[in-house]
């Protein structure tokens, strides 16, 4: 199906402040594959990412959704493409209980009561969090929030999976569990992370950015052997590939 | 500043509830309309931010005591007329409900007094007057302090009158209003000061939200409306006033003769809430403003008294009985109580 | 400040016991909603020198505890936060109000005392009311009954707004003022120009915060609409707990039981 194609097309976006932010940046990321989005502190991560599901507008250049362009008139469209976990889920579960919130995209639709119910409890069951439904959001655990905020997502069944820096924040089992959630979900997924080696797991592609360009493009793998484009990036190397620390073994390659 | 149930009589708590539940509606209506749906969260976060606020503190230079924003004319600033009132009312709900502070007949009231005059008075006809979008701080700073001061003067009388009509505290309307006033003047001064310092912060930081919010607000409907509806509630309470006033022999005197509020809101010595500390405070604030108690006073009350309706325990010979049942029926009241506590255990 | 991290704390456990599972927790929120307003009302309408007829309207809040089963502590406690206030005001009263109207013997009870007992007694009454009925309804079930009785809906969502934040705000606001005692020495930088900069940018982060979440909204597909999904019924239990309750209240508006109970006790042994 075209209609899963990100397409990013000498995108540009400045800031209110004249931040310049993005400073032309293009890719194609085709169905199903699942694309890390990597760079320094400040490198525009996010920036690129509000764009996917048109929260920001661009500056210049152009977001395609299949074949929808994001422009103001095909927002609904759109959002109900893209699904977007935010960073922080304190931002994403505002309401009441998290059954509710979970409840709240399915509603938007306009889908009917039966449906809403069967997708509520289907995402919630995804994420393992069904116990989580009728309490507060703000009486969850940091990892447990961060599953919530992902069963909100998934609820609207989108084609595609947009993550700020979906395992910031989290201890190893939560990041774990985070993992294989995020292996199982078959449609295309983009995300950003400091995690490297979350994605030299879970992805089969990488896209650096640095300083709103584009530096590398590629298999996760070789990105990360190429030392001299890392160092030029802010980045290091995930700590699977570095040396170890103990024996002085480089790159425990598997 | 908040009122308390056990001071307001049902008839003053239904006419505010009433006015209130007017202007919640009518400025719902207007924030649905200008469809600013950015506002939903904006105003819901900065409810919570009021709280969060609440818990910084400042020095008060000279005094060593300390304040804090009371935030009705920051909102209004932040976010305009309407969706400020929604936003204060919406953080007096919160407070009757869960800290206790001002009762939920007395609910009306308070948003009345807390939310109506910052938002529809102190901020388009004040604060606007003097400091029109694009002021300098120093503008701002003059604006804040005088809408401040005459929100929180217009909201102290407006507690005064409430009590007046309820007529359950004794304290005489001329020591109440002289209580009352020079209290939140001095609240007032801090309110506005701190709002000042906010708003200058922001007009730097973020020179487009100090812009934005405020719109031309008073000629729309919705402002008119509002002002209307508060004319309503002036001419009710006004004939509630005189209806009581003109139905005892002593007229007016015994209406006065019979006030009193509960204790500060907002204040910088006192804190918002209750608590033990605030008591403290409280007590020793009074002296400076120790109560004038003009001569004759005392036989004007007890004429006062005289007039008043000898309701409930007027008759001294059904004291004791009275006293004896009570005890008894909060004994069975408390009885039950355990008795059935007993039966959902088992 | 002390205050406010105490109440929210409160707040949270209020919160908690919402979430309960008994008879009182499970009814329509309407209908726990109307009676506590009757019951307050009820309360209140009596006049500034009853105090026999307010006792048996202890009732409500002590069998709302006992069958709920909430831990009667925490009504105490908010009890004790509140009633220092009641009697702080209540206390002009003996001094403005000197006429004898009751005695004992040759001991007289001004109007004063017996309006301040009047007033300590309403207070209990109607905050003892108030944190029952959040404590078994919770601040969701108040909201949803507030919607069904025909408040905006936009004022609904604020509230709920605010709740779900109150915590999230709270924190950040403790924690800011805790770094900033940690690093200012004998008083210096708690002045007004180092905290009007402290509150800007805690609010500059709450400005933030209510943009991503307006963001998250949008992606959600929101419009500006918020859509009701939970239906609860005001079925017969609700009925007879309404009706119950209220003819009670009129019961004892009207009839004054200590009186009555008091005239017989002492009539038998005279
Ligand atoms: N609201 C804003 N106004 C002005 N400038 C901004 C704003 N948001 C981000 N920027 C700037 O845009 C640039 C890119 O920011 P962005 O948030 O996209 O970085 P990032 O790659 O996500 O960084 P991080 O890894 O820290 O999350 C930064 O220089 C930042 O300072
Ligand atoms: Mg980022």
């Amino acid at each position: 199906m075209s209609h899963h194609i990100v397409e990013v097309k000498d995108l540009r976006h400045s800031y209110p402040d004249g931040t310049e932010a993005l400073r032309g940046v293009s890719f194609t990321i085709h169905h199903g594959e699942s694309v890390a989005v990597i760079g320094a502190n400040g490198a525009g991560k996010s920036t690129l990412l509000l764009h996917l599901n048109g929260y920001l507008p661009p500056t210049a250049g152009e977001v395609r959704i299949g074949d929808t362009p994001v422009v103001r008139t095909t927002l609904n469209e759109v959002r109900r493409t893209v699904g977007m976990v935010f960073q922080d889920p304190d931002d994403q579960l505002f309401m009441p209980t998290v059954g509710e919130d979970v409840a709240f995209g399915p509603l938007n639709l306009g889908l009917p009561p039966g449906e809403v119910e069967r997708r509520v409890e289907e995402s919630l069951a995804r994420v393992g969090a069904g116990h989580l439904r009728d309490k507060p959001p703000y009486r969850l655990s940091g990892g447990e929030k961060k599953r919530a905020a992902i069963a909100t997502v998934l609820s609207m069944s989108p084609d595609i999976l947009v993550m700020d820096e979906p395992t910031a924040g989290l201890d190893p089992f939560a990041r774990r569990q985070l993992m294989g959630l995020l292996r199982e979900f078959r449609h295309t997924k983009i995300f950003t992370s400091h995690d490297l080696d979350m994605v030299l797991e879970l992805c089969e592609r990488t896209i650096v950015l640095k300083e709103g360009l584009v530096a590398a493009d590629g298999p996760p793998r070789e990105i990360f052997r190429n030392a001299e484009l890392l160092a030029a990036c802010h980045l290091e190397p995930p700590f699977s590939m570095q040396g170890c620390p103990v024996c002085g073994n480089k790159g425990c390659q598997r | 500043m908040h009122m308390a149930d056990a001071l307001i009589s049902p008839a003053v708590g239904a006419v505010l509830w009433t006015a209130t539940a007017g202007t919640i509606a009518c400025c719902a209506r207007k924030v649905r309309q200008n469809l600013d749906e950015r506002k939903v969260p904006l105003m819901g976060v900065l409810g919570a931010f009021v709280f969060a606020a609440q818990m910084i503190n400042f020095t008060i230079p000279g005094t060593g005591s300390s304040g804090h924003l009371g935030g009705g004319l920051l909102l209004a600033v932040l976010l305009g007329p309407h969706a400020a009132f929604l936003t204060i009312a919406s953080v007096l709900v919160v407070q009757a409900l869960f800290f206790a502070d001002g009762g939920l007949l007395a609910l009306g009231c308070n948003i009345f007094n807390l939310g109506f005059f910052p938002a529809f008075i102190a901020y388009p006809l004040v604060y606007r007057a003097i400091a029109p979008a694009g002021s300098s701080q120093g503008r701002r700073t003059a604006a804040s302090l005088a809408a401040a001061v005459a929100g929180l003067q217009l909201g102290a009388f407006s507690v005064v009158l409430e009590t007046v009509v309820s007529g359950i505290s004794a304290l005489p309307f001329s020591s109440f209003v002289l209580l009352m006033q020079p209290i939140h003047l001095a609240i007032g001064i801090v309110e506005g000061l701190v709002t000042a310092a906010v708003v200058g912060f922001m007009a730097k930081a973020h020179p487009e939200i100090i812009g934005a919010a405020p719109r031309s607000v008073r000629g729309d409907v919705g402002f008119r409306q509002v002002v209307v509806s508060l004319l309503a509630v002036a001419t009710i309470i006004a004939g509630v006033v005189s209806w009581c006033a003109s139905g005892k022999p002593d007229g007016l005197e015994w209406a006065i003769a019979s006030v009193a509020g509960k204790g500060e809101l907002k204040s910088p010595t006192d804190g918002v809430h209750g608590g033990l500390a605030t008591l403290q405070n409280k007590i020793a604030f009074f002296p400076e403003y120790s109560f004038p108690k003009p001569a004759g006073q005392g036989a004007k009350e007890a004429a006062a008294l005289r007039d008043a309706p000898a309701e409930g325990e007027g008759r001294l010979g059904t004291s004791v009985s009275g006293i004896v049942g009570g005890g008894l029926t909060l004994a069975v009241a408390f009885l039950i109580g355990f008795l059935l506590r007993r039966r959902v255990a088992s | 400040m002390a205050h406010i991290e105490t109440a929210l704390r409160d707040l949270n456990r209020l919160d908690l016991l919402a979430g309960g599972d008994s008879a009182i927790h499970r009814l329509d929120p309407r209908a726990k909603v109307l009676v506590t307003l009757v019951y307050i009302v009820s309360v209140v309408s009596f006049g500034r020198y009853e105090v026999s007829g307010l006792i048996p309207f202890a009732i409500f809040p002590l069998v709302m505890v006992a069958v709920s089963g909430l831990p009667p502590g925490i009504v105490v406690r908010k009890l004790l936060v509140v009633l220092p206030f009641a009697a702080l005001v209540g206390l002009f009263n003996p001094l403005f109000d000197r006429e004898p109207l009751l005695s004992f013997g040759s001991l007289a009870v001004s109007g004063g005392w017996v309006s301040f007992v009047s007033i300590i007694l309403r207070a209990a009454l109607t905050v003892g009311g108030a944190v029952v009925l959040v404590a078994v309804t919770g601040f969701a079930g108040v909201c949803r009954a507030l919607q069904r009785f025909g408040v905006p809906r936009a004022f609904v969502v604020q509230l709920l707004f605010l709740y779900r934040y109150i915590f999230v705000l709270g924190d950040e606001g403790i924690r800011m003022s805790r770094a900033r005692e940690l690093r200012s020495f004998a008083g210096r930088g708690m002045g007004l120009r180092a905290y009007g900069s402290l509150l800007g940018s805690l609010l500059l982060r709450t400005w933030d915060r209510a943009e991503r979440i307006h963001m998250a909204m949008l992606s959600r597909g929101f419009q500006g609409e918020f859509h009701a999904r939970r239906e609860s019924s005001f079925g017969r239990r609700e009925m007879a707990f309404t009706a119950g309750w209220c003819f009670l209240f009129m019961l004892l508006r009207f009839v004054n039981v200590p009186r009555l109970i008091g005239v017989l006790v002492t009539g038998v042994f005279r």
